[in-house]
């Protein structure tokens, strides 16, 4: 399983986060790592730096983990923790320009064939174009 | 710097960003999303939360570590950017700074380090459009620098009521961001303000 890049879902909403996982544990099951957060510090809607890095932390792997994510701040709160901690991580870590439930799902869907992390980010941000 | 002016900066910045979060969520709600004031209100609690820590610390540290408890703390966009900006001044704050040059070249790291993370620059509507002058104010040789700070601040905060956004959630809203303030360049505007009234004594 460590064998395929791992997904980060981060959404303003908790529920919007774990539904984006459920989705894509129905189309690709087990294969693919994912985890998910959402809702800032005090539990509102908005984005948790800490909680961004508990997610990459619990699915970081030798292949890397791509990182979707949904409005402005989930972005740029996204950017700061993987700055924050990319010297203490086993893989690399990169944020996919995508649209979060589309890029998700295609991006797990490329992740479990054993994609490398490039070519997870490319399918994930194919949608764009 | 006198540790009375540096507790000073510190208390009376969470203070204006508290009597004013109302008014900084109003803004955000005309153009973004609504989250600004009760976020920057969130961060700068925290802050007085560790204030006693961040005393004790030099110039250089505080701001770092007053910069980190924003990005952990805000929940929004915002905390990255005021946490980018505070903890970049570190880097080029001196363990004492006394003069308006080492102030100046402090701001200067924050302001590069604000653009890079918002990918943005004077006249998009942002923060950077009261920072950039406030720079460029403490920066010239004036006579009062912290007049000119707080003049460069006010032009800058009313020049983004007509500028139309292209960074943030306000650029969703295209022509329609024109006719109000950016909340972010309020904040900084208020941000400014305190700096300079702590620097004046006026507490």
């Amino acid at each position: 399983m460590t064998d395929c890049v791992a997904i980060v879902i981060v959404s303003h909403s908790p529920e919007v986060a774990r539904g984006t996982a459920d989705m894509v544990r129905q189309m690709v099951g087990e294969d693919v790592r994912v985890a998910y957060c959402g809702g800032n510090p005090a539990g509102g809607l908005g984005t948790d730096v800490a909680a961004i890095q508990d997610a990459i932390r619990a699915v970081d792997g030798p292949k890397g983990v791509a990182v979707l994510v949904d409005l402005g701040g989930a972005e740029t709160n996204s950017e700061m923790a993987i700055e924050m901690m990319a010297d203490k991580l086993r893989g690399e870590v990169v944020l996919c320009n995508a649209p979060l439930v589309e890029g998700a799902v295609m991006a797990a869907t490329e992740a479990s064939g054993g994609a490398s992390l490039d070519a997870v980010r490319a399918t994930a941000e194919e949608f764009l174009s | 710097m006198e540790p009375d002016v540096r507790r000073g900066i510190r208390e009376l910045a969470v203070a204006r960003i508290v009597e004013h979060a109302d008014e900084l969520t109003a803004l955000d709600q005309a153009i973004g999303d609504g989250d600004h004031g009760i976020n920057m209100k969130r961060g700068f609690e925290a802050i007085s939360e560790i204030a006693e820590e961040i005393d004790a610390l030099p110039a250089g540290a505080a701001l770092q570590k007053a910069g980190m408890t924003l990005v952990m703390k805000i929940g929004g966009a915002s905390g990255p950017l005021y946490g980018s900006l505070l903890m970049a001044m570190c880097k080029a704050m001196p363990g004492d700074p006394a003069s308006r040059r080492d102030l100046a070249a402090s701001l200067a790291e924050g302001v590069e380090a604000v653009k890079k993370r918002g990918r943005s620059h004077a006249g998009e509507k942002t923060m950077l459009d009261v920072l950039v002058p406030v720079l460029g104010a403490i920066s010239a040789d004036a006579d009062d620098p912290l007049a000119a700070a707080r003049r460069a601040a006010a032009k800058g905060l009313a020049a983004t009521k007509d500028m139309m956004a292209t960074k943030g959630r306000a650029s969703f809203l295209g022509e329609r961001s024109i006719g109000h303030l950016d909340p972010g360049a309020r904040s900084s505007a208020l941000l400014v303000d305190a700096v300079c009234d702590a620097i004046e004594g006026k507490i």
